[in-house]
């Protein structure tokens, strides 16, 4: 199996690398993974708004797929305002002020509390135990200091 | 005549019902393919399906013995100038001139391609670091296909087509491949066909593709389409029943007791009544891999 993955581009972002990785064992269609991580990206904060993202034949060369496959991921991200285009060509990262992102960011955390409710559920907790946990959890970390109010 | 050609100007391949036999064994049996413009098309079977000899039809060295193959519109038996001077072909078994040097190789194709482009030639052959001193008998394996790729590409060609270009070769050789394949689409209008047993490689850089089998197509279509258009779904079945279900658009299924994993073809809406209606509970369902979609396509 060849594995192939790149650095968005040859710089660091705010000291952290960002990378996308494509792989074909899993079923899911190469230019919905790109989607997807990149709005991971986006929704994390690894990719501002404003950076520009590789040129389509770029990251196609990079990542070894068809350059057909990445434009399809970034018409995909463009539709769901995402990305820009921009006149002068290149597609660069929106402001991330629209309500979407926070609602790429709640499917994220959704997708995590998923698996965390079917682990309890498998270990036997029950959902008012774990609510239990996670306010027990969020008090700690609020008293250590060590955590940011996550944003409303 | 002119009609159908006419019709189908945006392919750069039609092949249309062709038979093809050796002696006794129909090595293709009324096969059809149409390749369009601009795409890249990647053609998968086992060994001895045919994907060899349909290739050899489209570059003309074989003649089909029934049906009529075209090639930007024209006969590649009747005109092969008129196709092979705008295809580049690296053969399976990369048959270069053993006794030629790298840089003798180089002008030797030069000659039959008017557009050959010279810097884009040496380009290649820095990046390939080939030494052109270097007889084509003494290249390794890699480094044999590298230069067939090479005079292959030179020549710009408006279709690139490549038979088993991956195979025996190391991860590092299949990826100078597969950018080529991808640099080639990314210029406007050019198109790729390619064979290959490595499915994953496929599913990375073809828009569509075909499988082939005994000589037929058995599948053929947008990647994207066919992807959707399987699922691996695990069914239990109601009640003791110990024997796999059987239903509509099931292509093979696996398991034991009421436990069973079944390859369905078509939507979702299409398959999850016919599954449910013969008392089966669908467990879960997920997306397949090109592979495992061969796999099923071919035993089924």
């Amino acid at each position: 199996m060849l594995y192939y993955c790149i650095n968005t581009r040859d710089m660091e972002y705010g000291g952290g690398q960002v990378q996308i990785h494509v792989s074909t064992d899993n079923g899911t269609a190469i230019y919905l993974q790109i989607v997807n991580q990149i709005k991971y990206l986006v929704a994390s904060g690894r990719l501002a708004a404003g950076e520009e993202l590789p040129a389509i034949r770029v990251l196609a060369e990079r990542l070894v797929v068809n350059p057909n496959t990445v434009a399809r991921a970034y018409r995909e991200l463009e539709q769901q305002g995402i990305v820009e285009k921009r006149r002068t060509a290149g597609t660069f990262v929106s402001d991330q002020g629209s309500p979407l992102a926070r609602r790429e960011r709640v499917k994220i955390l959704t997708a995590r509390i998923d698996l965390l409710l079917a682990e309890a559920r498998q270990m036997d907790i029950s959902i008012e135990e774990v609510n239990k946990l996670v306010e027990q959890r969020h008090s700690a970390l609020q008293s250590t200091g060590s955590s940011e109010e996550k944003d409303r | 005549m002119i009609s159908s050609i006419e019709a189908n100007r945006s392919c750069v391949v039609d092949v249309a019902s062709v038979t093809r036999k050796f002696g006794d064994k129909i090595a293709l049996d009324n096969l059809s393919l149409s390749i369009p413009r601009g795409i890249v098309f990647g053609l998968i079977g086992g060994n001895g399906a045919g994907k060899t000899t349909l290739i050899k039809h489209i570059l003309g060295m074989y003649r089909a013995h029934a049906g009529t193959v075209h090639v930007f519109g024209r006969d590649p038996v009747a005109d092969p100038v008129g196709v092979l001077g705008r295809i580049g072909y690296l053969s399976e078994d990369r048959d270069l001139p053993n006794w030629m040097r790298v840089g003798e190789l180089m002008g030797y194709t030069e000659a039959f391609f008017p557009s050959w482009d010279r810097r884009f030639a040496e380009e290649l052959c820095q990046q390939f670091e080939l030494d052109k001193r270097t007889r084509v008998r003494h290249l390794s394996r890699g480094q044999r296909a590298r230069a067939g790729l090479l005079v292959a590409l030179a020549h710009r060609p408006d279709l690139l087509v490549l038979d088993e270009p991956s195979s025996g070769l190391d991860p590092v050789v299949r990826r100078d491949i597969l950018g080529a394949i991808i640099r080639t689409i990314a210029d406007e209008g050019r198109t790729v066909l390619f064979s290959s047993h490595l499915l994953d490689e496929v599913e990375r850089v073809a828009d569509q593709i075909a499988i082939i089998h005994h000589g037929r197509i058995l599948l053929a279509g947008f990647m994207d389409e066919i992807k959707q258009q399987h699922s691996r779904v695990t069914v239990r079945m109601s009640g003791n029943s110990n024997t796999p279900p059987t239903f509509a658009g099931m292509l093979a299924c696996e398991g034991s007791g009421p436990d069973w994993t079944c390859v369905c073809s078509g939507q979702e809406d299409q398959w999850r009544p016919t599954v449910e209606g013969v008392g089966a509970e669908i467990i879960e369902h997920s997306a397949m891999t090109l592979d495992e979609i061969f796999v099923a396509r071919v035993r089924g």
